[in-house]
């Protein structure tokens, strides 16, 4: 028992442990805002090219649905793997010279294609008679999704995307593997080169405290729309 | 019957011929209706017989299968050369559910479309659906969201939103079918007030009292069809077709008339 204390949880070595973890949480940091941002227009960007109309948009509409299926279809780890092989290529002057772009850009690909389905399933949650009310006030297909049918899509699909984003927070640990010293890979050091697991505890704090709040931010915005609608029925 | 002169006739809406049809469901039969300027026409029948359709069709928000449908000497069905947004500025359409929009405030929702649409600007929309909103006593919730007002509030708000797009045609699909008894006066006395500052109507309706004080004209929809048209006090005391009949009878057995 005492074994497993000093293993996981020894104070010297969690304070130690904690400079070197930190120095690697940052690129997990700097990994989830970039990757979050590019994720939010993407995602939004194909969900809007999935649901155009007519005959003429049907190829732009097939490629929007491949890619979701296959994307959301495939681990992110075999992603990292891919797009680290693609850039080793040097296709097209597209090699970037950093793992760390690589795993943004594999964190992006895969949290857009989930994303993409969460504001798709908030578009098509509008009645359609809010696009039928709008279209009859002369608003173009444009003017109607940019005022009407978005703010409310958005508007409601705002807790399943903070979820999505608990996911890729944690996801960018999983970066580790194509080799960005991040804060798993810190951690790994310190416990190999110390004997002592406690790096790793220090890795799981940071990974929680960053969750946390946006998890309760997530609840708190469930239960604003909960009492509204409530409102609303009264 | 007339299926070629549409274009040439002078109403101001003209029906020749209309059919509409969703899979197998033949909705529209053959439609031919007049609209003159100023007139205000109120469609009467059983749910199911095409009235919302019928409507529909006429802002294009349906298109139709077959027959012509031409608005102010332009013929609109048909053809895909027609500015639909242009056609839709127009014309305005209020809805049984009122359809507000729920993210915006009354004013957001009522100068939405003259901002963007008509390229209006701010001040100018604004000041217009203040106008507007004063006309419906409704003024001080200009700030508030739809969830807020009761049902003949947004109703008046859904007929003052289409207004704002200073439309010389209104559609009235049911609009006071959804509302409580209590509040249908206050929404039928602006379609009243409507009707006497001379905006040219299409309304489709249950409320068969105020169609034959209202109406310039009644269509009885039966079928897909209109089976019968004619001045109120012609289709409510003497109609002269046995299906006209049997329907006035039952809205009197139901107590709507």
């Amino acid at each position: 028992m005492g074994q497993l204390v000093h293993t996981f949880f020894s104070p010297l070595d969690f304070l130690r442990a904690v400079p070197q973890v930190w120095s690697g949480f940052q690129f997990n940091i700097k990994m989830m805002i970039v990757a979050e941002a590019l994720v939010l227009v993407l995602a939004l960007f194909v969900a809007i090219v999935r649901g155009l109309p007519g005959r003429a948009s049907l190829p732009f509409r097939a490629i929007a649905v491949v890619y979701t299926d296959v994307f959301r279809g495939t681990p992110l780890v075999l992603v990292l793997f891919m797009v680290l092989s693609f850039s080793t290529l040097n296709i097209l002057g597209l090699s970037s010279s950093s793992l760390f772009a690589d795993g943004v850009v594999a964190l992006t690909i895969v949290y857009t294609a989930y994303v993409t389905e969460v504001y798709r399933a908030g578009i098509e949650s509008v009645h359609p008679s809010q696009r039928m009310a709008a279209r009859s006030l002369g608003l173009s297909y444009t003017q109607t999704l940019r005022f009407v049918v978005l703010p409310q899509a958005i508007r409601r699909v705002v807790p399943p995307l903070l979820n999505d984003f608990i996911g890729l927070q944690k996801d960018t640990a999983l970066v580790t593997i194509i080799g960005v010293t991040e804060a798993v890979a810190q951690a790994n050091f310190y416990s190999t080169d110390y004997f002592n697991a406690s790096g790793l505890t220090v890795a799981a704090v940071f990974f929680i405290i960053l969750t946390i709040p946006l998890a309760r931010f997530t609840d708190h915005l469930i239960k604003e729309r909960e009492k509204r609608e409530r409102a609303q029925l009264v | 019957m007339s299926s070629a002169g549409a274009e040439v006739n002078g109403h101001f809406v003209s029906l020749r011929g209309v059919s509409k049809r969703f899979g197998d469901l033949e909705v529209l039969h053959g439609i031919d209706l007049d609209v003159d300027l100023h007139q205000v026409v109120c469609l009467i029948g059983a749910s199911g017989s095409g009235k919302s359709t019928l409507l529909r069709c006429v802002n294009l928000l349906e298109r139709v299968d077959a027959g012509t449908i031409v608005v102010e000497g332009q013929t609109i069905s048909g053809t895909t050369k027609v500015d639909v947004n242009k056609l839709r500025q127009k014309i305005g359409i209020v809805f049984q559910a009122y359809n507000l929009f729920p993210h915006m405030t009354v004013m957001e929702n009522v100068t939405l479309a003259p901002i963007r649409a008509r390229r209006l600007s701010k001040s100018e929309a604004r000041s217009r659906a203040r106008e507007l909103l004063a006309l419906i006593g409704l003024n001080d919730k200009a700030d508030e969201y739809p969830d807020r007002l009761s049902g003949g509030q947004q109703q008046r708000v859904a007929i003052v939103r289409a207004l704002a797009m200073n439309p010389n045609l209104m559609l009235l699909d049911e609009i006071t079918s959804a509302l409580d008894p209590q509040l249908i006066g206050e929404v039928l006395d602006l379609v009243r007030t409507l009707a006497d500052e001379g905006m040219t109507m299409i309304i489709a309706t249950h409320e068969m009292g105020f169609a034959r004080e209202c109406a310039d004209k009644i269509c009885f929809l039966d079928g897909g069809v209109i089976r019968e048209e004619g001045p109120p006090q012609q289709i409510f005391s003497a109609p002269r077709e046995e299906r006209t009949r049997q329907f006035l009878e039952r809205v009197i057995e139901a107590g709507r008339m």
